[in-house]
This record gives structure tokens, sequence and C-alpha cells, in this order.
């Protein structure tokens, strides 16, 4: 379970504000979705969940099954089951997908005190996981990222999700750029790593991927708080309204 | 921000953390005085017992070099040397002529034993080490030992110090030294040919595949002394050599010059391949002390479809001006240079590679990895130059920099030149840095800092660590781990 309570947060400078309050649970196996305007600090939340330097907890507390996410370093939190899948995926230029996928696997495995993966097993899982989301093997030897079209980037990022079995994974607008067909191979991969232990937050701003990955909650995010939540009809309402409601709500 | 400023603090603390080869070792010694003149160089020569002709070109290499003027353009900055206030030689008095291991200050073997390198053959033989590697150990200013030469002298091949060789080979010496690196080359050699101490001498006969690994070990140990090797290696027809250099010196507060020249001399289908990794005394965190290593190395592949291979991990010294190159005059001879330079602190990196091709058909292949962390300089500086008759020649060459930190600099100065039409030469440069976000997007998928780090600079030099015999590859690989890695947290 996710729990976040009276979160503040501001640019690292303290320039800017970009989470006034914001409060959000996640229960094990729930499927929620975020979704609101460009800049309303979607992002900014999922960065500050997984530990990225760049931003200042001012105020209230983030806990994963109970464990304070916020005293822990990124690396700690990954191996406590946080996953982000990012809207803008990293390059990684020399290191083989294979190998950053298996060091990714291994430093997990590690930081929860259980054995490597011995070579012939993570490459079955590599291997399966990939045939799945249509990712060629050849790809998987290539630079992590370098050269990938942008819905490959998605693609590998739903793979490692898979090979590391988070309790709970973070998508941040995997469905930008993504074509209909790509969406749905995404969308079909998330959907089979759904289980009652783990859970979802899905960061998008259309409704189109909600078709696909079809959420228990929504919530409507403007200004840096959830302004509103209701089930999966409110994805609809929102699609034929737009934001433009929730924009001036939240600035009066 | 924090990381990467984490990882750069860490980073800067390493060269005086972590340069683990930094202590001393006390002997009595036996110094020439201190400065620089003729007398200096009759000394080192009477020292060595040198006959007259190597004291002849000694002195007429001194009296050239005193006309001549220290290099400008090269991207690097100190203060300018006073060559009076440094010592010229510099040996262990109880080693005046060992003949055997036994005869060997016990102190300095207990040296090379620290620094993991073993000079007792029975013990190179009960070690881990999978394969023979004979050794050249040079102390200072003297070659202390050199091992399996027995062996080795069955095989026909010689293996000795350069001072040995000059007594004991010289129409070997007369005929090769300086026919690759001309005495009047450049300010630092022409210096070399005046002062230089010790060195390898390698000679491979015709036809044969040498039956081990060939290396040198120096080690500058006394204070205020510059160290001038002289290397030469000869592969006759048809014969095959591997040659590895490794370098250390004490941590201390003045910069020490080493100037070396090594020279190949490769005749028809003769290949040589020559790995060093560099790691004198970089200097502090402050960037004082350190070593300042300009080095002149060039292969002459002499015979039609010779080759000559260097393959460098640079990752000590304070200023490093280096650039092991490769003259292409047989036909369808190849050269090829393999180079990971890493700088950190305040170290300052000016190297890269010459390739001239002179003959038909000629290859050359150039792979530079520079890495610069800290508030370091790095400069890849590559000629590639196609003479006249050089029909077909052929270049690749692959040049990326790597920036940790936002405080560093990495350059790249390749020079072209073909007066053949049919020259075809390829060059493709990157410039990349470990970014912040890079950084995170690891983390976030559980690898610490360090791993990360690591991970990308290991991703960044692959190409040129797979070049380097499989012992050294795992010293190396260990070697720029210490210097970049860093204990983040
Ligand atoms: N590291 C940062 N530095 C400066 N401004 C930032 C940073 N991260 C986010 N912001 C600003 O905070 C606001 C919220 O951004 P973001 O979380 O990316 O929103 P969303 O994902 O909802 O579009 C935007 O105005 C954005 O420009
Ligand atoms: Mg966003």
């Amino acid at each position: 379970m996710l729990e976040i309570r009276n979160l503040h947060v501001a640019i690292e400078d303290g320039s800017k504000k970009i989470l006034n309050g914001l409060n959000l649970t996640i229960r094990d196996g729930e499927v929620a979705a975020i979704m609101g305007p460009n800049g309303s600090g979607k992002s900014t939340l999922s960065y500050v969940i997984a530990g990225k330097d760049d931003y200042e907890v001012l105020d209230g507390e983030i806990l994963l099954d109970g464990k304070n996410l916020l005293e822990m370093e990124p690396d700690a939190r990954a191996a406590a089951g946080v996953f982000l899948a990012f809207q803008y995926p990293l390059e990684i230029p020399g290191v083989a997908t294979m190998t950053f996928l298996k060091a990714a696997l291994n430093a997990q495995r590690k930081g929860r005190g259980e054995d490597e993966l011995t070579t012939p097993d993570f490459m079955k899982r590599v291997k399966a996981g990939a045939e799945k989301l249509g990712i060629p093997q050849d790809m998987l030897k290539r630079g992590l990222n370098v050269g990938f079209s942008g819905g490959e980037k998605k693609r590998m990022e739903i793979l490692q999700m898979a090979l590391l079995e988070p309790s709970i994974g973070i998508l941040d607008e995997t469905d930008s750029g993504l074509d209909i067909d790509a969406l749905k191979i995404v969308s079909e991969g998330v959907n089979a790593l759904r289980s009652a232990k783990r859970s979802f937050l899905v960061i998008t701003h259309y409704q189109r991927l909600l078709n696909y990955i079809v959420p228990d909650t929504v919530h409507v995010m403007s200004k840096g708080q959830i302004v509103r939540t209701g089930g999966k009809e409110l994805a609809f309402e929102l699609e034929a309204n737009g934001y433009a409601d929730y924009v001036t709500n939240a600035a009066a | 921000m924090v990381a990467v400023k984490e990882t750069v603090e860490q980073v800067k603390q390493l060269d005086v953390d972590q340069y683990k080869y930094g202590f001393t070792t006390d002997l009595e010694v036996d110094k020439a005085p201190k400065g620089l003149n003729e007398d200096i160089v009759r000394f080192i020569s009477a020292k060595k017992g040198e006959p007259q002709w190597m004291l002849d070109w000694r002195l007429d290499a001194f009296r050239r070099w005193k006309t001549m003027d220290e290099p400008q353009w090269a991207r690097v900055h100190y203060p300018k040397i006073d060559f009076n206030d440094s010592y010229y030689y510099a040996a262990p008095k109880k080693n005046a002529a060992p003949k055997t291991l036994d005869d060997v200050d016990p102190a300095i073997l207990d040296t090379y034993k620290k620094l993991g390198i073993p000079l007792r053959e029975q013990e190179i033989l009960a070690g881990v080490q999978t394969s023979k590697v004979a050794v050249d150990a040079v102390f200072d200013s003297v070659s202390v030992v050199t091992t399996f030469k027995e062996e080795l002298k069955k095989a026909g091949v010689i293996f000795c110090s350069i001072s040995e060789a000059i007594k004991d080979h010289p129409d070997l010496v007369k005929k090769y030294l300086g026919s690759v690196v001309p005495v009047t080359d450049n300010y630092y050699a022409t210096l070399n040919c005046a002062v230089f101490t010790d060195g390898s001498f390698v000679y491979i006969p015709e036809g044969t595949r040498c039956p081990m690994e060939l290396s040198t070990y120096f080690r500058i140990n006394e204070k205020n002394t510059g160290q001038f090797e002289r290397t030469l290696i000869i592969a006759e027809k048809g014969s095959y050599v591997s040659y590895l250099e490794g370098c250390t010196a004490p941590q201390r507060d003045e910069n020490q010059l080493h100037a070396a020249v090594v020279e190949l001399v490769a005749l028809d289908d003769a290949e040589i391949k020559y790995s060093t990794v560099q790691n004198w005394y970089p200097g502090d965190a402050d960037g004082k002390g350190g070593i300042y290593n300009f080095v002149t190395k060039r292969g002459d592949c002499r015979g039609a479809n010779s080759k000559i291979s260097w393959t460098q991990v640079e990752t000590g010294s304070a200023i490093t001006w280096k650039y092991p190159s490769c003259i292409l005059r047989g036909d369808n001879s190849r050269g090829e240079f393999y180079s990971i330079a890493v700088s950190n602190g305040y170290q300052q990196v000016d190297s890269g590679t010459k390739m001239i091709h002179l003959g038909k058909n000629t290859t050359s292949r150039i792979i530079s990895k520079g890495i610069s962390a800290g508030k370091s300089q790095n400069t890849y500086r590559g000629q590639v130059s196609a003479h006249r008759k050089a029909t077909n020649a052929r270049n690749f060459t692959n040049c990326d920099s790597l920036l940790i930190g936002e405080t560093c600099g990495a350059h790249t100065v390749p020079y072209l030149e073909s007066k053949n039409a049919s020259a075809v030469f390829e060059h493709e440069a990157t410039t990349s840095k470990i970014s912040e976000d890079q950084l995170f997007y690891c983390r976030q998928r559980g690898l610490s800092a360090e791993e990360a780090t690591a991970l990308i600079v290991n991703g960044f030099v692959k190409d040129v660590l797979q070049q380097l015999p499989m012992e050294f590859a795992v010293e190396a690989q260990k070697l720029i781990s210490i210097s970049l890695e860093g204990s983040v947290g």
C-alpha cells in the first residue's frame, strides 16, 4: 500500500512550489490513474516518490507498506519495490541493454539480501519478457535506449518493470508518443503484471490509455493537489469537458 | 545536482586516498650531482661503463638539445621547468651490478612485491598467474633485474636492460637506436638521448613467436629525480611479441619529470603488440605534485605486412604528453592505437597518435576513449597522413569523450592530411556526459551511484579494454574504477 499524506514539495533551490498538500492512497492491487493538465505536478509527484534530488520535500510523508520512503536513497526505494516508467527514458550509451537489465536486477536482489540470478535463469526471463512485448533480441544487445524510437523506449520500460517485479509501478505518460498498436502491446504488458499484491499509479493526460489499462480509481490533479477522485467514469467526463474547470477552480 | 556533486567530490579525494603506490622505499643511493650539463652526461655514461660511441651519441644529442625549445602546442599548462634543479641519475647503491635475484637488495624486492610485481621466477610459477610473464624491473635510473632470461635465450629472444644491450649487443643497438625516433625529433626525446639511464631491450629473431609476454615495470623512487628510460624492441621477419609496460611513483609534493623514448621496429610479416598501464602519481587533490609524463613512442612498420599495435590505459601523471605512433612504411602494413585516458583532479592529458601512411595498402585504426572528471582537461590529438605513394591507405578513427561533472574539459584535435587521392580516412567523434538524470535513472533501477558510474564508464571503455592481455585488462579495469568510481553514499 502506498500512502501519501500532506505532501508539500518545492524545487530544490526553493524558487517554486509544485506540490501543495497532496494526499493519495493506493491499496494493494489497485490501479489508480492521475489525470491533470500539463504543469500540474504529475511528473514531480512520480520523481519525489522515486527519490530524485532536484526537489525538496517541505512537509508530509510517503509510506510504502509502512516504510518511510523519504528517508531512503533512490536505489533502496527501488529495492523496496518502487518502479518508475519514465516519461522520457534515459539513454545509456555503450551499456548493452542486457547488461544493464542484469546489473539492475542483481543490484535489487542484493539490496533485498537475495542471491544473484544465474545467467541462464536471467536470460530465460528476459527473452520471455521481450517476446511478449515484441522486443527483438538484437535490441537487447544494443546500448540501452540508444537510437530506440519513442515507442521502443516505452516498451523497454515495461520490460524492465516486468523483470523487476515492483510492488508499485508508476507509469508517467507511458502513452505519449505511442501509436495505437504499440499502445495495445504496452497495455497488455501492464495488464499481465496486475496482481492482488501489485499496485499501479498510471499518470496520463488523455483518457485513451485508460480504455486499455482500466483503472479502479481516477484522481484529478491540479496545481499540485488532488482536487477530485472518482471511478473510471471520471476519465470520460474529463475527456468530454477538458481541464478548464479545474484550472480555474484551483486558481481561485 | 547532489549526486553528481558528491561523485565529483569523492573522485577528487581519490587521488589522495586511493593512490596505493605512493609509498617510498628507503635506500642508500648513488646519485649524480644535481643539475644538467656535459659532465652529467659523461657521469651517466661512465656509470654505465658505456663505449665511446655511445658517449659521443649522447654528447651530440645534448649539444643539439641546448639549441632547442620546449614545445608549446599541447594543451597543457605548467610552470617553466628548471632542468638544472633535478638529479639525472639515481641508483640503489647495493645494487651496483646484480648477477642474480639473490644479489638484489631485499628492500627493492620488497617494493616490487608491494606493487604486486613478482620477480622471483619460482613465485611467478607458483602464483595464480596462468601465463608466464618475464619482467624487467627498472628502479629509478637502473634496471635491477630481468626475469626468465635463460628460458627466453633458448628461444633466441634477447630481453635485457638497454644498458646491457649497449655492452653485449652493440651492433643491434647501433643499427636501430634512433632509427625510429631521430635524435632531434623533439625537445624531450633529444633530452632523453643525452641522459637516458635505463630501459628495456628486446630482440625477437626471425620466425620466432616470443614464448611469453614480456614486460617492464618502471618505478620512480628517488626525490627530485627525473626518469629517462629508453626502450628498443626489434621484431625480425615473421616474428611476434607482446610487451607490457607498467609504471608507478611515490606521492611527492614536487613535480618529477619522466621523459621516455620507446622505439619499435617490425620487419616483414612481424607483429608487435605494445600495451601500457600508466599509473604514475597524479598529484594530490589540490593539484600539487605528480609526474610530468613527456613521452615519445613510435613504431616503424618497416617491413611488408608488418603490424604494430599500441594499447594504452593512462590513469596517472599530473601531465601526460604522449602520442604513440606508427610509421606505415612497409606495403600492407597495419598500425593500431587503442587508448583509454582517464583524468581527474587537476590532471592534464594531451595524448593521441600519429598514423603515417607511406606504403601501399596500409591500414590503421584508432580508438580513443577519454574520460574526464574533477577539474581535469583531457585532449585527444591525432594525426593521420597519407604520402603521395600510399595508394589505398585506409584509416578509421573513433574518438569518444566522457565527462563526469561540470568542471572538467574534453577536447578533440584531429589532423588529417592526404596526398594520395585513393586514401580513405574515416573519423567519428562523440562527447557525452554522465548526467544527473542518467544516474538517477540507473539508481531508480536499483543501482548505487558507484555501480551506475562504473557501469557507464565500463560501457564506454569496453572496446579498448578488450585489446589488453587478459591479466592486464583486469588490472586496468580495477584501476579505472579506483580512479573514478568513488564511493558515493
Ligand atoms: N526540476 C525542475 N526545475 C524547475 N521547474 C520544474 C522542475 N520540475 C518541475 N518543474 C515545474 O513544475 C511544474 C510541474 O511540472 P511537472 O511535474 O513536470 O508537471 P506535469 O508532469 O504535470 O506536466 C511545471 O511548471 C514545471 O515547469
Ligand atoms: Mg509530466
